[in-house]
């Protein structure tokens, strides 16, 4: 890790420009920079055209999410899960349902976790589906934007009939889900399901063979899956470098146990690389989400504990007890033992977690995300060092970040 | 054997460290020694047997408003360092407590990694990193005072932007201090969003 350069120094807020030494200069980008994917700063310092040093200036999204979850009941808590990471909103569900569940000890009906898992990973390609059009453009390609972007319509789609909403539904609760599949479902899903990995064909066909398309990606940001594994880089990221680990494989949650699908793994850790694993990953997605559908068990979808799941509806009308627990739910909520939990996910950005500080009370005491694209921006500051501008643009597609789980 | 590996192998080899160890709803958590905390580190990362070379994060918890038994009592902050082994497959909790006024040593230099949550901690609870100093605000404003995250900090207490402090939702907030408060026993409308 020696050979790591840390870059100390900050230049005012207003700078721009700024004359530095004898050699080198500072370049500001961003906050206001389409190819940061947000509100990202990055100050890069310039000898001639190559990164001295770089640094990364974000805040610019917080919303103190964390300070506000200490005032929330748990339940209530969900929907900001939702607004940490827009691309991948049922996956920061998932987490935050786990760690909330791992508290309680309640366990899930195999038929809503085979329903979190169709529905985390449509969120992982609509997520991906983002990263491979943008990325494509920060490069200059701005066909395969449009191409895909239609492909993460119909996922969009696809959650508004399930849930309503199409970008935050918050229908992955602690407890199981917030309804069950509608039955137009399936079908729209096994359509889905064949008319994708063609499209997908077709986008990359644009891409992976493009000469122009490897010139700017191969051999460039090349992180050692050693590296990798200090900088806290998890997931696409860590897999590109040669590290074979996915939390799916290592640490099933929600029956993913039971679904037959493959790791890809990158050899170099190049931009490149990561561009290969991540497409690799939406093809996995997809023979997932397969088996999942065809297996889909009968059963509820959500748990029989009212503790912890409303009653359903016609339960109300017969049975006062039933009316309590749903008074006593949305009204109080549930209250975990004392203890600290963490429990996380293979989001499509990497490990996405949660640890929560439980003192008993309906609040949690603390809440703390452990947030994927957070840990691995760090990535850029070192990756950046001795290349280009342009390469910077590449760099960050590649870590494909989200402000929104980076600020929270 | 009652006691985990990890906590056989860091007792053995930085003696005096290890304050004691628990296991809560599945996970270990080893609380050491805050000025022996890069010592442990090093050989939970080293160490053949363990190899936990994945730095996954570190955050802070202010217990000042906590009613029940404690890991480090006498200490107000706890920061929970999260390292996984991807050789065995297991991940380990490390603690340390301090107090204000008292500082972690920085982990910047065993796990680059460190560097972001550091910083985000030293942000929100005023924690200093020894070796990993801030003088700028992270994720807050430049010109923000306090660490928000501290429990006496309070929700909404931020001055509404033009008001001059006169009025605005805010401002009778910051009389009523919510650090601490129970919410025991309140229900329906009263009280119950916290603000």
């Amino acid at each position: 890790m020696s050979d790591f350069i840390e870059p100390t120094f900050m230049p005012s807020t207003e700078t721009v420009f700024e004359k530095q030494g004898e050699h080198t200069m500072v370049v500001n980008m961003g906050p206001q920079h389409p190819s940061t994917h947000g509100v990202l700063r990055v100050i890069c310092e310039l000898d001639g055209e190559n990164i001295v040093r770089c640094r990364c200036q974000i805040g610019y999204l917080h919303t103190g999410m964390e300070k506000e979850a200490e005032y929330q009941q748990y339940h209530k808590c969900v929907v900001m899960t939702d607004r940490m990471d827009y691309l991948n909103a049922n996956g920061t569900n998932l987490a935050h349902a786990l760690a909330v569940e791992k508290l309680l000890g309640c366990k899930v009906p195999k038929r809503a976790q085979y329903l979190r898992v169709i529905l985390a990973e449509l969120s992982r390609i609509a997520s991906h589906c983002v990263w491979f059009g943008t990325h494509a453009l920060d490069l200059g390609a701005m066909t395969p934007y449009f191409y895909i972007w239609q492909q993460r319509e119909m996922i969009l789609d696809m959650f508004e009939l399930f849930s309503g909403v199409r970008m935050m539904p918050s229908w992955i609760v602690p407890g199981g889900l917030r309804g069950d599949m509608p039955d137009e479902f399936p079908a729209k899903l096994r359509k889905f399901l064949k008319e994708f990995p063609k499209e997908l064909d077709v986008c990359e066909a644009m891409l992976v063979e493009n000469p122009i398309w490897k010139e700017r990606t191969y051999d460039i940001g090349v992180l050692t899956g050693e590296q990798a594994l200090a900088l806290g880089c998890s997931g696409p990221i860590a897999r590109a470098s040669g590290i074979a680990w996915d939390l799916r494989k290592s640490h099933p949650y929600s029956s993913y146990e039971d679904f037959d699908f493959m790791v890809p793994v990158g050899t170099k850790g190049d931009v490149y690389d990561r561009f290969l694993v991540r497409l690799a990953e939406m093809r996995e997605s997809c023979k997932i989400l397969q088996q999942a559908i065809d297996g889909l068990p009968e059963g509820d979808y959500q748990t029989s504990d009212r503790k912890v799941a409303p009653p359903p509806r016609h339960e109300i009308e017969e049975s006062m007890e039933a009316v309590i627990h749903h008074f006593k739910l949305y009204t109080e909520g549930y209250r975990p033992p004392v203890g600290e939990a963490f429990a996380s996910v293979e989001g499509p950005k990497g490990e996405l977690g949660f640890y929560i500080v439980s003192d008993g009370t309906n609040r949690p005491y603390r809440w703390h995300v452990r947030p994927s694209c957070f840990m691995n921006l760090k990535a850029l500051e070192v990756l950046a060092i001795g290349r280009l501008i342009a390469d910077v643009v590449a760099i960050i597609g590649s870590i494909d970040i989200v402000l929104g789980e980076i600020d929270r | 054997m009652s006691e985990i590996l990890e906590a056989q192998k860091v007792a053995a080899q930085v003696p005096g460290a290890l304050i004691k160890t628990k296991t809560s709803f599945g996970d270990h958590f080893l609380c050491v020694d805050r000025n022996k905390l890069r010592e442990v580190v090093k050989v939970l990362k080293d160490d053949p047997d363990l190899q936990y070379s994945y730095f996954s994060e570190c955050c802070g918890v202010d217990y000042s408003a906590w009613q029940h038994e404690r890991d480090f009592p006498g200490s107000r902050f706890e920061v929970v360092y999260n390292l996984m082994s991807l050789k065995n497959n297991s991940r380990i909790f490390v603690k340390v407590g301090l107090n204000d006024g008292e500082k972690v040593p920085s982990l910047k230099s065993i796990f680059l990694g460190a560097d972001y949550p550091e910083k985000e901690i030293w942000d929100m609870f005023g924690i200093v990193f020894e070796g990993n100093e801030q003088t700028q605000r992270f994720l807050m404003p430049d010109d923000w005072v306090g660490h928000p995250l501290r429990k006496e900090y309070p929700l909404g207490g931020e001055d509404v932007l033009f008001a001059q402090g006169d009025y605005g939702p805010a401002v009778e907030d910051l009389a009523v201090p919510h650090a601490g408060e129970s919410f025991e026993g309140k229900t329906g409308t009263e009280e119950i969003s916290g603000r």
